[in-house]
């Protein structure tokens, strides 16, 4: 059967390159870099190579990247730097936002539990907010704003530039979640006054388990990890070498082709957008223009995201949903219900982010394939049933 | 996909008994949107017989796969063992449901033992109310 893989936030596709890039670091040039020898020298070659690569995109220099496990492993420890620091100055208060990604979510529960107030603002309904909000969160007590740079569920892209202007302005250090955002959009931390910025490989073709943390130069990080002295003594264990090349190597791709992707997947998502809207009762997620180039979110009504999922897995689609069934709690997506969305309609969600390899055809072909599960299960739904009988009225109308 | 038994999918993926009994001798509805499941079930009722039963269902592939089942366990069954059925019967008939999915079985029991009752009620038969679920006030949403 077919499979037209369209979850690519969840995670893509190893490139080719990156895949032969880093075998040479398993067969051949696997020393430790800690190590004096040729053989581990050689691989410290390499980790300096990489750490260029990345911090050359974010137009930082070497020294102010780590590499890490992944983006949650680099949310943990940005946040908890910098409420390290905000405790060693009095300051307990941090800004974030509804819909941020667990990985930032739950550390800051864990600051609270640690008697840190957290503010998080609230998202409109086109999933954004705006500098002004994060100005007047901002208390004198504040020592960290953290938001992300593009959402994980609903692909809309933040005012990172202005929210980063208000931090520096107000001397607060700003932390962003970039991990749905590196690789597919442009990012500059000098021209954004970005202090912090997490992101991870797998996300942009790289391999999986392997990230990074961007650090500005004066900001001193706290290892979560105790250990050898790799990273500087910021993240100890050995570097995994395959894992960071290909990271470095998969940055380098996505940058070269990013101009001509980002059309084609606009193209490809605008398409899959117009289709779906024709669905009656139905509501895209999120702003339309400030959205990641291949990112899709859906509300159907009077259906549950599981059963969507798995019919169209049956076609050969490969998709996600924020439904609850999807995430073993009662509780749709925070996400969704940050947006406004109530749950009845939340559980009813579908995304579909895209790549360069998916097709036109692929996407003509989802289009009919969403159209035909969504009305097969609106038709065997007691919901549906009463809003069609006007016993119930449509939310989404 | 691994999450669901064969049985299950083929619950799912082939559901039997979909659908509406115009003029039902009993229709019972369980659970809620907000909580991402709904099952109504029909039934239709003669001398005590179960002799036709639809169900329709808003929910996840297992609630889906639970009602489809259900109905197969009661249809032309006389309606005391239609109220013997339990939710352990309903999930062993499946070859089983993941743990956090259990509660689907249970709704399928829930929503045939209402229909039960609601066939008692507009027939005005006597019935032991503490043995059909308190819909009411039940903690199960709230309490995951």
């Amino acid at each position: 059967m077919r499979r037209i893989y369209l979850d690519n936030a969840a995670t893509t596709k190893t490139s080719k390159t990156v895949i032969k890039a880093t075998l040479p670091y398993m067969e051949e040039i696997y020393g430790n870099p800690s190590s004096l020898h040729s053989a581990g020298q050689k691989a410290a070659e390499a980790l300096a190579n990489a750490r260029n690569t990345v911090a050359a995109y974010l137009d930082a220099s070497e020294r102010e990247i780590t590499f890490t496990s992944g983006g949650s492993e680099a949310d943990n420890q940005a946040i908890l730097s910098a409420a390290a620091i905000g405790v060693r100055k009095g300051k307990k208060h941090v800004v974030s936002t509804a819909f941020e990604h667990h990985a930032v979510l739950h550390t800051l529960e864990k600051l609270k539990k640690q008697g840190f107030e957290v503010t998080l603002l609230p998202v409109s309904e086109n999933g954004l907010i705006t500098a002004k909000q994060v100005e007047n969160a901002i208390r004198p007590d504040t020592c960290l704003v953290t938001v992300m740079y593009a959402n994980n569920e609903i692909g809309t892209i933040q005012p990172i530039a202005e929210i980063g202007a208000v931090c520096r302005e107000k001397g607060v250090i700003f932390h962003t979640d970039a991990v749905q955002a590196v690789g597919h959009l442009p990012i500059d931390v000098q021209r954004e006054n970005i202090d912090m910025l997490s992101l991870s490989a797998h996300k942009f073709h790289g391999p999986k388990g392997v990230g990074a943390l961007y650090v500005r130069k004066g900001i001193p990080l706290t290892g979560l990890i105790e250990g050898g002295a790799q990273e500087r003594g910021k993240r100890a264990g050995t570097e995994n070498i395959p894992a960071i090349v290909g990271m470095a190597v998969a940055l380098e791709e996505a940058c070269k082709n990013r101009a001509k992707s980002s059309e084609k997947l606009k193209k490809l998502r605008d398409m899959l957008i117009d289709g779906l809207s024709k669905i009656p009762h139905s509501v895209l997620n999120g702003d339309r223009e400030k959205r990641l180039p291949a990112n899709v979110s859906f509300c159907f009504e009077g259906i549950e995201g599981e059963s969507l999922l798995l019919l169209l897995d049956d076609k050969g689609i490969c998709a996600s949903s924020g439904s609850a069934c999807t995430s073993g709690s009662l509780d749709p997506s925070h996400v969704l219900l940050a947006i406004g969305r109530v749950h009845d309609i939340a559980h009813g969600s579908l995304r579909l982010t895209l790549s360069e390899e998916n097709t036109e055809e692929e996407i003509e072909y989802t289009i009919e394939a969403v159209k035909e599960v969504v009305a097969y299960l609106r038709g065997m739904s007691p919901i549906w049933r009463d809003l069609m009988n006007g016993k119930k009225e449509f939310i989404i109308k | 996909m691994a999450l669901y038994s064969e049985k299950v999918m083929d619950h799912f993926r082939n559901p039997r008994n979909v659908g509406v009994i115009e003029n039902a001798d009993g229709v019972g509805e369980v659970g809620n949107a907000k909580c991402g499941d709904i099952m109504k079930i029909y039934l239709k009722i003669e001398n005590d017989l179960i002799v036709d039963v639809k169900f329709e269902t808003f929910g996840c592939g297992s609630a889906i796969a639970s009602s489809s089942m259900a109905t197969e366990l009661i249809k032309g069954k006389p309606l005391s063992e239609a109220l013997a059925l339990t939710n352990k019967a309903v999930a062993e008939a499946l070859d089983g449901l993941p743990n956090h999915k259990l509660h689907c079985s249970v709704l399928a029991e829930e929503a045939i033992k209402k229909a039960i009752q609601d066939y008692y009620e507009k027939n005005g038969i006597e019935y032991d109310e503490t043995k059909f679920p308190d819909c009411e006030n039940c903690s199960h949403c709230s309490s995951h």
